[in-house]
C-alpha cells in the first residue's frame, strides 16, 4: 500500500502543479504543453485506481487528438498578451462567477462524501470483482446492454455536430479546377506520351 | 512493515523488472543498429551500389561509427528557440518509442509487462509520438521546421484512425486486448478449420487479408517511411521538422524513428503473422525457440519496408491524404462492420 500512496501523491502533485502552470506561464504553447502534462498525470491516477481503460482512453482521445488540435491552433494564432491583459477586468466578473460555481459544486460533491457516506455508496453501480472480469469487459457489458440508448444518442449528437461543422465551413465554389482521381488514374501511356523524331536544327 | 517483507515485495521484483527492461533495451538497440545497416544495404543493393562497407568487416560496425560521430559533434541550438522544448522533443520521441516495447511479447511469456490492455497501451503511446514532432518543429523557431512538423503531424494523425480500425477487426477475432492472447488465438484458424495441422494458414493475415495490407501501408505512413516520407523528402526538401537539429539530438530523433519502425514491424508480426508461433506444427520447428521465429518474422516485415523504400516513388501530399481518409478509412470501417457481422452470424465470436 505504501508504494501506491507514494505514486498517488506524485501523480496528484504533478496534476495540480501542471494545472497551475497552465494559467501562470506567459507562453500559450507552453501552457498547452502543461495541460498535456496534467492530462497524463490524471491518467496515472486513473491507472492507480484500477481504471486502466479510462486512463488509456484519456491519453488516446485527449492527449493524442484533442490536445494536438489545441496545439495546432495556439501555434498558428499570433496571441498578443498586452492586448489580452487590457480586457482582463472586463472578463473578471464572468470568469469569477464560473469559478465560484465550480467551487460550490466541488464542495457539494466533497461534502456529500463526508456528511452522507451512504448516498455515495448508493450511486455506485455494483461492479464485478476485478479478479473475475477485466475492466474493458465490464465496461462493454454495461455500455452495450444497459446504456445502449444513451451510447447511441451520444454518437448521434457527435454525428450531427460533425455534419454541422462541415456544412458551415464547406463552400463549393464554381470555376475552380479540381482533380478527378478517376481520370488521372485512367490515363493511358498513349494519351500522355508521344514519341517524335526531331531533326537537329529544327523545332517541332 | 518489516524490512524482510519490504525487500520481498518491492526490492526484488523491482530489480527483476529493471533487469528485464535493461536486457530488452540493450537487445533492441543493438537490433536497431543492424536494422539501420540492413536498410542501407538493401537500398544500396536495389540501386546496384555497395552501401556501407568500410567500417568493420562488410561495414558491420557502420551504425556504431555513426553513433560516435553524432555524439562527439557539438549540438547547435538556434539562438531564439525555446531551448528546453527544443532539447526535450527528441527525448520525448525516443522515450515513447522505447516505452511501447514494455508490453510487446517477444516469445511465450517473454514480456516485461503482460498487461490486459497491451494493444491499447501501444496505441496510446504511438498516438503520443506526434508530440516529439510538433514540439521539435515549433521549438526550432524556423518556418521550414514548423511547416514540416505540421505536415508530419497531420500525416501521423490521419493514418492512426484507419490503423485503429484495423486493430479493432483483429481484436474482434481475438476477444482480448492482451498481446499474448492475440498471438495464442492464432494457433487455430482457417487451416485447422479445413482439417490441416496448425500452420501459417491459421494466422490472421489470411483470414483478414485486406486488413493486413492496409495495416502495412498505414504503418509506412505512420512512421514517415517512403513512399510517404513527405516531411523529409530527401531529394526535394530540407529535412522537415528536424532541419535545425544536429549531433546527439538529431541522433535521438533518428533512433526514435527506427525504434518505432521496428515496433510497427513487431506489431504486424503479432497481429497478423502469428508472433512467435512456428510456421508449421512439426517437432523440429517447435523445438526452435519462439524468439527466433519472432525476430525472423519481424526482419521479414522490415525487409518489405525497405524494399518499398527502394522501389516505390514518393506520393504527393494530396494523394497521401486522399488515400488515408477516402480509401483506407471507409474500407477499414466497413471491414469492422463486416467482421463483427460474420462473427455474430457464424457464432465464431470468442
Amino acid at each position: 500500500m505504501g508504494l501506491t500512496a507514494i505514486f498517488f501523491y506524485v501523480f496528484a502533485m504533478g496534476t495540480v502543479a501542471s494545472a497551475f502552470m497552465v494559467i501562470v506561464t506567459r507562453n500559450p504553447v507552453h501552457a498547452v504543453m502543461f495541460l498535456i502534462l496534467a492530462f497524463v498525470n490524471a491518467a496515472g491516477i486513473f491507472m492507480l485506481n484500477g481504471a486502466e481503460f479510462l486512463a488509456l482512453l484519456l491519453i488516446v482521445v485527449y492527449v493524442g487528438a484533442v490536445a494536438v488540435l489545441f496545439l495546432f491552433v495556439v501555434m498558428m494564432l499570433d496571441v498578443d498578451f498586452a492586448e489580452l491583459r487590457e480586457g482582463f477586468l472586463q472578463y473578471l466578473p464572468m470568469g469569477g462567477l464560473v469559478g465560484l460555481i465550480v467551487l460550490a459544486e466541488l464542495l457539494m460533491v466533497l461534502g456529500a462524501w463526508t456528511f452522507a457516506p451512504g448516498a455515495v455508496g448508493e450511486a455506485v453501480q455494483p461492479i464485478p470483482d476485478l479478479n473475475q472480469i477485466s475492466n474493458i469487459e465490464a465496461l462493454g457489458n454495461l455500455l452495450y446492454t444497459r446504456y445502449i440508448f444513451f451510447f447511441q444518442l451520444a454518437g448521434l449528437i457527435l454525428l450531427v455536430a460533425m455534419i454541422g461543422a462541415i456544412v458551415l465551413t464547406l463552400h463549393h465554389r464554381e470555376n475552380v479546377k479540381r482533380q478527378d482521381i478517376g481520370t488521372q488514374v485512367a490515363r493511358s501511356r498513349e494519351s500522355a506520351v508521344e514519341m517524335r523524331k526531331v531533326k537537329s536544327g529544327e523545332g517541332l | 512493515m518489516t524490512m524482510h517483507f519490504f525487500i520481498d515485495t518491492y526490492v526484488i521484483p523491482g530489480l527483476i523488472m529493471v533487469g528485464q527492461s535493461l536486457l530488452l533495451l540493450v537487445a533492441l538497440l543493438i537490433f536497431v543498429a543492424y536494422i539501420i545497416y540492413a536498410d542501407r544495404k538493401i537500398w544500396a543493393a536495389v540501386q546496384m551500389r555497395r552501401g556501407p562497407n568500410v567500417v568493420g568487416p562488410w561495414g558491420l560496425l557502420q551504425s556504431f561509427a555513426d553513433m560516435l560521430k553524432f555524439i562527439f559533434k557539438e549540438p547547435v541550438i538556434p539562438a531564439v528557440s525555446s531551448k528546453v522544448v527544443f532539447l526535450l522533443a527528441p527525448l520525448v520521441s525516443v522515450t515513447l518509442g522505447l516505452a511501447a516495447w514494455a508490453v510487446v511479447p517477444v516469445a511465450d511469456n517473454w514480456v516485461v509487462a503482460n498487461i490486459n490492455i497491451g494493444v491499447l497501451f501501444i496505441f496510446a503511446v504511438s498516438s503520443l509520438e506526434v508530440y516529439g514532432v510538433i514540439m521539435g518543429g515549433w521549438a526550432s523557431n524556423s518556418k521550414y521546421a514548423f511547416l514540416g512538423a505540421l505536415r508530419s503531424a497531420a500525416q501521423m494523425v490521419s493514418y492512426e484512425v484507419s490503423m485503429g480500425f484495423v486493430i479493432i477487426t483483429v481484436l474482434l477475432c481475438v476477444g482480448s486486448l492482451n498481446l499474448t492472447d492475440v498471438v495464442m488465438s492464432q494457433q487455430d484458424g482457417i487451416g485447422t478449420m479445413l482439417g490441416l495441422a496448425p500452420s501459417f494458414l491459421d494466422w490472421h493475415w489470411l483470414a483478414l487479408f485486406p486488413m493486413f495490407i492496409i495495416f502495412f501501408i498505414s504503418a509506412l505512413a505512420e512512421t514517415n517511411r517512403p513512399p510517404f516520407d513527405l516531411p523529409e523528402a530527401e531529394s526535394e526538401l530540407v529535412a522537415g521538422f528536424m532541419v535545425e537539429y544536429g549531433s546527439s539530438p538529431y541522433m535521438l530523433y533518428m533512433l526514435g524513428e527506427y525504434v518505432s519502425i521496428v515496433l510497427m514491424c513487431a506489431m504486424t508480426t503479432i497481429l497478423f503473422l502469428g508472433g512467435w508461433l512456428p510456421p508449421y506444427d512439426h517437432a523440429i520447428l517447435n523445438w526452435i525457440p519462439g524468439i527466433f521465429w519472432f525476430v525472423l518474422k519481424t526482419c521479414m516485415v522490415f525487409f518489405m519496408f525497405s524494399l518499398v523504400k527502394a522501389f516505390v516513388p514518393r506520393y504527393r501530399y494530396d494523394q497521401l491524404m486522399r488515400l488515408g481518409w477516402k480509401v483506407f478509412l471507409p474500407i477499414s470501417l466497413f471491414m469492422v462492420f463486416a467482421t463483427a457481422l460474420v462473427l455474430q452470424i457464424t457464432g465464431w465470436a470468442p
